[in-house]
């Protein structure tokens, strides 16, 4: 067991665990912010991705000891009222099935038009590849992207 | 207009207002998290500081608010938006004052309260429209009342009463308290089709906000205070049991409560009873990870009770029972040996496809709140009734004893259907004696499965000299069950006709998976189709046209499930839709057309050739599911049927070694991605007047038929046995 101060949405959490312990859990467990979703932990589905400053990682490959002073971002700190444009794109485009991949969906996507606003579908396609949407509804995210890319606020 | 009786469903309605303004309705609230259970308030409408119970699926607020209680688990088939809708349509009230909850399960009140057989809609239907239709008449007949008027001076829309030959009006929300106790209507009358002002539209899912932001919905969300977590270990093969293991160490582990074995076996066992693994080592701690950790810390002995078998004994053990197997279902017209005899061509193939696993993206879980003469349980399920029965034999209580709380569910597929992760949950809290959620890893999810059954079928038709089909057959062997319908297109089209289902016998537990057996059925029928229409030299549309105008005109046999016209008509629309017939460079299509579930689907698949590679560019799909409900979430379970199909029979398959699955993860078991799915799925709807059937299954079958007709375009090559294409990991 260790002592972590952690930088999560804004607020610093102290924690006392295993400093092996995934992000992930630390999240579930934890802090009780269960927007993140397990879904494989081995980092094959992206049902768990949250940013790690503003790069889009995957929370269950990520111990707490490798985390430091990083800022750390969840779906539920994505936006304060649910209303980022990528939020707003996937609410017009009705995205979701049974949602439980989308929180991964979107802070994977949230990520990557911040670093590139105007992707082709091949660069969507390349960033989007490693979460799985076992509902099928690709078309629908990749729409939302687009969506998102074309309100020119992201 | 049409008159319903309202008799089948009275006992709900008047159970419910007897007790009305009791608050006899359970309120199952958690789902809105750390926020208040009150609804947040909708446009123009405020929240209520009084609500009036109209009948079990309906409560009205002094506002105008009016909640809707949905009756069926939510897999992801958006049930939860579209069966209010329905409610909505008939009670005559805007959509902006509808908030929806999840009703518990009550079979007093509510029927059919499962999520199979792409089912909710269509039985639940009648129901839905009366609940709306009875509500709305009370709510008339109490401002009659009030007004010394009769019920037929009196008209009710969009939320308000007004006098026909009147100033007066009143809403909903200001007469809800009068309608209490007005009498449930014997009859009642429904809104005729043509008027329908909200069915048919395009509504919202009414979760996309929680959705989006993260709030806890699904079972693995679920707290309470005082919860333990557990996970499970099963053996590590189909024919192996636990006999022990290291207990004493796992339970001086950091985080650990508590391990120990549990026999989840009940008497008399049910369709939905685990046939597996039904004793399990269970650890009991604080935390997932250290579980985790403790898990991976096991030594277990295991004793081997049965056979452990492998993939190639699999497809000896189907090739031998399409030989000498046992005929578990048949049907036969004419005589097809002797018309064989006759034909002037005969093709014969052969298909297969592998077991694969249900892969809900959020892996079985279930809480649990055992007592000594109660249980509790909450969690994602496809079958609360059938839980609900087999956690009262486990325990020994009494059924009203024990409820179930659906929360939203993350993914089905059929996988939920099956109960035992939620017998297993209340097993372990009965033995702790205390609240508990049980969590399954991934690698837990994918080993103790409930798997599609491993299928090989041999189509043969016989051609005259005119090339027409003269004789058909279909023999089907699947583990353990054929996936032959013997009923279904092709019965009835073709003079001399025989179909026979197979079984042969596996230790590998195996259960409903998506369109069960049409799944498979589907792909090899309509692949084989397409074959028999190349050799007959006539246009696959066509071919099947011609075959449909035969089972309308002078249907062979007694019976068929399906309706020519209806499956011609999709056929029809989708040619339509696609240009049919005009050719694009390097566009290589594919058709296949199947009814199931009483919906009928018929796509066009267009491929190209990237990088060496088929990739599907655009799907037009025509459907006949009769009345549609909510149109934009009708298209996305359609294009969501359909990518399932293409990933599943491209790349998915779980093998067998040792009797366990070689497949334990997603780093080996492919799941269709990104840039695997195609760029556009057009829907369309026959437009009709027909009562609603399903539409979580239908779109998924004749995908892989499609899929594999466009393939042999593209590639010159039939596609006989998935998955079609095994590529190389392309994450990881």
């Amino acid at each position: 067991m260790a002592n972590f101060n952690l930088k999560i949405n804004g607020k610093t959490q102290q924690l006392e665990v295993d400093p092996t312990t995934p992000i992930l859990w630390v999240l579930r467990d934890h802090l009780k912010l269960v927007g993140t979703k397990y879904g494989c932990g081995i980092s094959q589905c992206g049902a768990c991705t949250i940013h790690l400053g503003d790069n889009a990682v995957r929370s269950c490959q990520l111990p707490i000891s490798a985390v430091g002073n990083q800022e750390i971002t969840t779906i539920e700190g994505l936006s304060e009222n649910g209303d980022h444009p990528v939020q707003k794109a996937w609410l017009e485009e009705d995205v979701y099935q049974c949602g439980y991949c989308q929180a991964g969906q979107i802070m994977n996507a949230s990520a990557f038009l911040k670093k590139n606003p105007n992707p082709s579908d091949e660069e969507i396609d390349g960033v989007m590849n490693g979460n799985i949407c076992r509902c099928g509804t690709y078309i629908r995210i990749k729409k939302a992207i687009k969506t998102a890319a074309n309100s020119k606020t992201v | 207009m049409t008159k319903i009786v309202t008799h089948y469903n009275r006992r709900s309605f008047i159970k419910v207002s007897a007790a009305a303004g009791g608050g006899m309705l359970i309120g199952f609230s958690w789902l809105n998290g750390c926020k208040s259970n009150t609804p947040e308030p909708e446009a123009g409408v405020a929240v209520p500081k009084e609500w009036f119970e109209i009948n079990g699926y309906i409560k009205i607020g002094d506002t105008g608010m009016v909640t809707i209680y949905s009756p069926n688990p939510e897999i992801g088939q958006n049930v939860r938006t579209s069966m209010p809708m329905i409610v909505a349509e008939e009670l005559d009230v805007p959509w902006e004052n509808v908030v929806v909850e999840q009703a518990p399960l009550n079979t007093g009140w509510y029927q059919n309260q499962f999520a199979g057989g792409s089912l909710s809609i269509r039985l639940s239907w009648n129901a839905l429209r009366m609940a709306g239709a009875t509500g709305r008449r009370m709510l008339i007949e109490a401002a009659a009342k009030e007004w010394g008027l009769k019920v037929s001076d009196l008209t009710a829309s969009d939320g308000v009463i007004k006098e026909i030959n009147g100033e007066r009006t009143v809403t909903y929300g200001e007469i809800a308290s009068k309608a209490v106790g007005i009498e449930v209507p014997k009859e009642i009358e429904l809104k005729g089709v043509k008027d329908f002002k909200l069915i048919g539209t395009s509504i919202k899912n009414v979760d996309g906000e929680k959705i989006i932001t993260g709030k806890p919905l699904f079972g693995l969300d679920f707290h309470r205070d005082g919860m333990q977590l557990a996970m499970i270990q099963h053996p590590p093969a189909f024919g192996m049991t636990v006999k022990d293991f290291n207990e004493a160490e796992i339970k001086s582990m950091p985080g650990v409560k508590d391990a120990f074995i549990v026999d989840t076996s009940v008497e008399e066992p049910g369709g939905f009873d685990e046939k597996g693994f039904k004793q399990l080592i269970a650890i009991v701690g604080e935390s997932t990870w250290q579980l985790m950790q403790a898990k991976k810390a096991l030594k277990a002995n295991w004793e081997t009770t049965g056979e452990l078998e492998n993939s190639e004994m699999h497809v000896k053990r189907l090739e031998k029972a399409l030989v000498s197997g046992e005929v578990q279902e048949s049907r036969r017209d004419g005589n097809p040996e002797a018309a064989f005899k006759k034909a002037a061509k005969i093709i014969e193939r052969t298909y297969s496809a592998p077991f694969i696993a249900h892969n809900t993206l959020e892996p079985m879980n279930f809480f649990a709140n055992v007592t000594a003469d109660s249980a509790e349980l909450i969690g994602p399920t496809q079958t609360p009734e059938a839980l609900e029965g087999s956690v009262a034999k486990l325990l020994n209580l009494p059924l009203e004893n024990v409820t179930v709380n659906m929360t939203r569910i993350g993914g089905g597929f059929g996988r939920r259907l099956y109960v035992h992760f939620g017998v297993e949950a209340a097993a372990i809290s009965k033995k702790i004696e205390g609240p508990v959620k049980l969590i399954y890893s991934r690698e837990d999810d994918m080993t103790q499965g409930t798997y599609r059954p491993t299928y090989r079928s041999v189509y043969k038709a016989g051609l005259d000299e005119n090339n027409n089909v003269i004789a058909f057959t279909v023999k089907g062997a699947g583990l353990p069950e054929g996936p032959v319908f013997p009923n279904r297109f092709p019965a009835g089209a073709v003079e001399n006709y025989l179909a026979e289902k197979i079984k042969a016998p596996t230790n590998v537990t195996t259960g409903a998976w998506r369109a069960p057996r049409s799944n498979f059925t589907a792909g090899a029928e309509q692949a084989f189709l397409d074959e028999v229409a190349e050799a007959a030299g006539k246009d696959p549309i066509d071919f099947r046209l011609e075959l449909f105008d035969r089972a309308i005109k002078d249907p062979v046999g007694e019976k068929h499930e399906y309706e020519a016209e209806r499956y011609a008509g999709v056929l029809k629309l989708v040619r339509e839709k696609a240009n049919w017939g005009v050719t694009k460079p390097n566009v290589h299509r594919g058709i296949a057309a199947y009814f199931c579930h009483s919906t009928y689907v018929a796509e066009v698949f267009d491929i190209i050739m990237e990088n060496g590679q088929p990739k599907v560019e655009k799907v037009w799909c025509a459907v006949d599911c009769g009345i549609v409900v909510n149109r934009d979430a009708a298209k996305n379970m359609i294009q969501g049927g359909v990518i399932d199909g293409i990933g599943h029979s491209m790349y998915s398959q779980l093998t067998f070694e040792n009797g366990a699955p070689n497949q334990m993860n997603f780093d080996k078991y492919q799941l269709i991605r990104h840039s695997q799915a195609p760029k556009e799925i057009e829907v369309f709807f026959v437009e009709n007047e027909i009562d609603p059937t399903g539409l979580g299954e239908p779109g998924l079958p004749p995908a892989i038929g499609a899929l594999a007709n466009a393939l042999y375009k593209a590639t010159g090559q039939r596609h006989y046995h998935q998955p079609f294409v095994t590529e190389k990991q392309i994450v990881g």
